[in-house]
């Protein structure tokens, strides 16, 4: 294992004090126990967001606290959830009296641990909704399984949300809002390597060299199949088709189209996958209206990327265009 | 015999320490191939938090063991793990109440309330290849037992024999379940690393001596 660390035990903790360090001016990072808020203090009478997961997918969570988008993030042990103790406090730092919204991406020990907080939170008198994010088709969603898991549509999710919570709605609009973005979006990845985890010093699981793996989640666990070596066009499309599929995109629809980065993958290779899944959107006779390419939700170094579609409308333009100021993502400020 | 009283209650918990420490490797590689390969990790320095907060001094009691147990492993374990064992120790501490040692009906009704806690938590059913599947044979064996030291031998052979029993099974909860059918013929590390915690109880009664050493 060939890794930019020190000790394996205090990645998470090391890359969370720096990242504080570099951002000062947005964040302040709260230790024992672990968790980010914005550098300027409680909403004061309007919703508050509260995101978090596992560490690993940086910038997410804590990159995308700031202005518009959320008030606290709260990074767990590398693709482990947070504890319940840490969102807790989280929430308890951030409400300002109009309740507080828990952004969950739909993976079990997330959705316990968020569960397990907002019961504690409840308990002590705030009141706590959760907006959980499901947005990887590449996963079925039947009673016999979790569920489809939250992948990097929670960004958009997180941005969208925000920018509503923001300019003052209330918990029941913003919490409405937010489950309208999650019935919009849809997201596949692929991975063509897969990562290690610092502390468990080997890949996650195996591939070999002419091989590629479609429907990845984001925690370096394994897809559904299997592929050889393919062009991008062609790798693009198995990505692409599930997703337009599965959203029901259709002549006359506006999308966000959102190429992700696993981590590992240069921009170059995520503008050829965006150049071709734009031209399978308007094949579709629907229009890419708002789009965005780049590293937002990785798994470590692990090469591959995925492919998000949100299907727009006139309020979620108007509020993915509102501003934002946050580490990992900024403009109109 | 021995008493499954409060001194072995602590016992149990540095058993269950230093075994999880020892398989830290294999369940990690259990994970690696269904999960993402956290769970030997997560368990190791959950447990060694609940050894650190017993090195303060011993327990007073078996209930007030077990609390310490559930509360360190809420809040250092994450993953799934943490609130399932969480909840299961904390169920399981309630269940044991003021009784100052355990008969075999009380670890039969302690197993139960475990096991009641991690359902009405991950809402999983017998079969979907979670930690229920060792949990459930463990509470039904530990009922056929006339002493707590017996209770806990025959949960913790069924526990293992269920924990093997979910090789075959495609998960139906929890993320080996986004893997379908490629989830099968892997076993499940919850019901692997249930099974160390139960057999760990039973170390925990036999040796007095050895059991809860550093590893």
């Amino acid at each position: 294992m060939k890794k930019l660390i020190n000790d394996p035990k205090a990645v998470v903790d090391e890359t969370v004090q720096g990242f504080g360090r570099a951002h000062p001016d947005l964040v302040t990072v709260h230790s024992g126990p672990l968790f980010v808020t914005r550098a300027v203090g409680p909403a004061r009478g309007r919703v508050a967001l509260v995101s978090g997961g596992g560490s690993g997918h940086e910038p997410l969570h804590a990159g995308f606290v700031g202005l518009g988008m959320l008030d606290a993030a709260v990074p767990g042990a590398v693709f482990t959830s947070p504890t319940p103790d840490q969102i807790v406090a989280a929430t308890h730092a951030v409400d300002g009296g109009a309740g507080v919204i828990h952004i969950v991406k739909n993976y079990t020990g997330d959705v316990l641990n968020f569960e397990t907080a907002g019961e504690l939170c409840e308990a002590e008198g705030i009141e706590v909704r959760t907006v959980l994010v499901n947005d990887d088709v590449a996963v079925e969603d039947s009673l016999y399984t979790a569920g489809r898991r939250g992948v990097a549509g929670t960004v958009l999710v997180e941005k969208i949300v925000g920018a509503a919570a923001e300019r003052g709605d209330s918990i029941d609009a913003v919490e409405k809002l937010g489950r309208k973005v999650v019935e919009n979006v849809r997201s596949m990845g692929l991975a063509l390597t897969p990562c290690t985890v610092p502390h468990a010093g080997k890949p996650s699981f195996e591939l070999a060299e002419d091989e590629i793996e479609i429907g990845i989640g984001i925690h370096g666990e394994p897809g559904r199949r299997r592929v050889g070596l393919e062009p991008a066009d062609a790798l693009t499309e198995h990505l692409v088709t599930p997703v337009l599929d599965d959203l029901g995109v259709t002549a006359g629809d506006r999308v966000l189209l959102f190429v992700n980065g696993m981590g590992g993958t240069p921009l170059s290779e995520l503008y050829i996958v965006f150049g071709r899944a734009a031209e399978l959107v308007a094949q579709r006779g629907a229009t890419v209206d708002r789009s965005l390419v780049g590293n937002y939700v990785t798994s470590l170094e692990m090469q591959g990327c995925s492919v998000t579609v949100l299907r727009l409308d006139d309020e979620l333009v108007e509020l993915w265009d509102a501003p934002v100021a946050t580490p990992a993502l900024r403009w109109g400020v | 015999m021995t008493d499954l009283d409060a001194a072995w209650a602590d016992r149990w918990l540095r058993e269950c320490a230093r075994v999880l420490a020892v398989h830290r490797e294999e369940l990690i590689d259990l994970d690696r191939a269904i999960g993402d390969g956290d769970h030997g990790e997560n368990m190791d320095r959950g447990f060694q938090a609940v050894v650190d907060k017993l090195d303060d001094g011993p327990s007073e009691s078996v209930a007030a063991a077990l609390k310490v147990a559930a509360m360190m492993l809420m809040s250092k374990v994450g993953g799934a793990a943490g609130p399932l064992y969480g909840t299961a120790f904390l169920r399981a501490s309630a269940a044991v109440g003021e009784r100052e040692s355990l008969d075999g009906p009380a670890v039969e009704a302690m197993l139960a309330a475990a096991r009641d806690g991690i359902v009405a938590r991950g809402k999983a059913d017998p079969g979907d290849k979670t930690m229920v599947d060792a949990w459930s044979p463990a509470v039904v064996a530990a009922g056929r037992a006339a002493d707590g030291e017996a209770a806990f031998a025959a949960a913790a052979t069924a526990a293992e024999e269920g924990a093997l029993a979910t090789k075959p099974l495609v998960a139906r909860k929890g993320r080996a379940s986004y893997l379908g059918e490629r989830s099968a013929g892997h076993l499940d590390p919850g019901a692997v690393s249930t099974s160390y915690i139960l057999r760990a109880a039973v170390t925990a009664a036999v040796s007095e001596i050895s059991a809860g050493g550093r590893p």
